[in-house]
């Protein structure tokens, strides 16, 4: 039980004086996202998924390299601030801090992997 | 994590049922929820049969007969009977609003009344709104200046300055938008809630105030502002018509504006 006053318990511990980036990198990687996924949904439509030379080359070329690259470090990106809210929404308690710790390094690692697989194959060739 | 099932002393049993009179020309079912913290019971659904022919067009009106007529023990806020105080605000039909101003005959069916959701309960439709007043306060919802006024005259405001705080002024605090929204059920400890975010949007765009900064400054925080995801269910509910959600995001650009 706390005697503290109802004011005290809403002022709380005051402002964080943030969160206006994270709201703003998440609508600038929707907007990424949206074209980065246009132009990826595009190229696929256009490619021979059968033909597994003709992507590779296609994955080659520094531009479409490129663009895959930006289009795996938005969405994780994206997907990172998304999953931290939602994290803070419903958890409350001792799991917080852990699940929020654990969603950077998932969201890291498939950063990792996604930007190595298409760099294994843009300069790699395979 | 998020509870997402009522504690078990809080779960809704049946109740008493009160049949109308026998003389009664047009009858309506009322399912209200009872909770008397001194029983020690958990809350109940008790159903009220009314003759609407003889009772008053708003669902105010129809509680007002049960506690007169049928029931002395019902308890509800009401003052005003003409939606301005904002005591009467309770679910009704599933959707936060006020008792005097919803017509029982918009409701089809039986007329379900239930408090504000997700605040403790006082007693039957009384729900504890001490933090949300609190919520209120600490926004500094008052005139805040550095230049001292005019020694012959008030602080004067052009027409169209005047106009931007006519509708967020037009808030009476009853609670509708703030319960009716998912982010303030999670997390009302730290989230101010739409009627609150309104209250400090009046103040923020207010020409005559000089904290305008500090406002801001108070409301940039992940949970104080930024719980608001935009669901817009404070504004579909506000028994005013007013629209909290957009008060919400102009802060939103405000903050953005003087970052970028």
């Amino acid at each position: 039980m706390s005697l503290r006053t109802p004011l005290g318990r809403a002022l709380g511990l005051g402002s964080a004086g943030d969160g206006t980036a994270h709201w703003w990198q998440q609508r600038v990687t929707a907007v990424g996202l949206a074209l980065l996924g246009l132009w990826f949904a595009v190229s696929m439509l256009g490619a021979d998924l059968g033909d597994r030379a003709a992507l590779v080359a296609w994955i080659g070329q520094p531009l479409n390299a490129s663009l895959l690259v930006l289009l795996v470090l938005t969405a994780a990106w994206h997907s990172q601030l998304g999953t931290r809210v939602i994290a803070e929404d419903y958890v409350h308690g001792a799991m917080k801090v852990p699940l929020l710790i654990a969603l950077q390094f998932i969201h890291a690692i498939a950063a990792a992997v996604g930007v190595l697989a298409v760099l294994q194959i843009a300069i790699g060739g395979r | 994590m998020a509870e997402f099932r009522l504690p078990a002393n809080s779960r809704i049993r049946p109740g008493k049922q009160f049949q109308a009179p026998a003389d009664a020309k047009q009858v309506k079912q009322f399912v209200v929820y009872r909770y008397d913290p001194d029983t020690g019971e958990n809350p109940r659904l008790d159903t009220y049969e009314l003759d609407v022919a003889r009772c008053g067009p708003m669902v105010l009106d129809a509680l007002i007969k049960i506690k007169n007529e049928v029931d002395p023990t019902l308890t509800f806020r009401r003052s005003c009977r003409e939606g301005i105080c904002g005591s009467c605000a309770m679910n009704i039909d599933g959707t936060n609003t006020l008792a005097c101003t919803k017509a029982i005959d918009e409701v089809s069916g039986d007329v379900k009344i239930y408090p504000l959701p997700h605040l403790p309960v006082v007693k039957d439709l009384v729900p504890d709104l001490t933090n949300f007043y609190a919520q209120y306060a600490s926004i500094k919802p008052w005139i805040q200046t550095r230049t001292p006024p005019p020694p012959d005259s008030e602080r004067l405001q052009s027409k169209e300055d005047q106009e931007k705080i006519n509708e967020p002024s037009a808030c009476i605090l009853c609670a509708c938008c703030s319960t009716a929204c998912p982010s303030y059920w999670w997390n009302s400890d730290r989230y101010l809630g739409p009627a609150a975010l309104l209250a400090a949007y009046r103040w923020i765009v207010d020409s005559r105030d000089e904290a305008t900064g500090e406002r801001l400054d108070a409301l940039q925080d992940p949970f104080k502002l930024y719980r608001c995801h935009t669901i817009m269910n404070c504004t579909r509910t506000c028994p005013k018509g007013l629209n909290p959600a957009r008060a919400i995001a102009e802060i939103k650009l405000k903050l953005a504006e003087r970052q970028y």
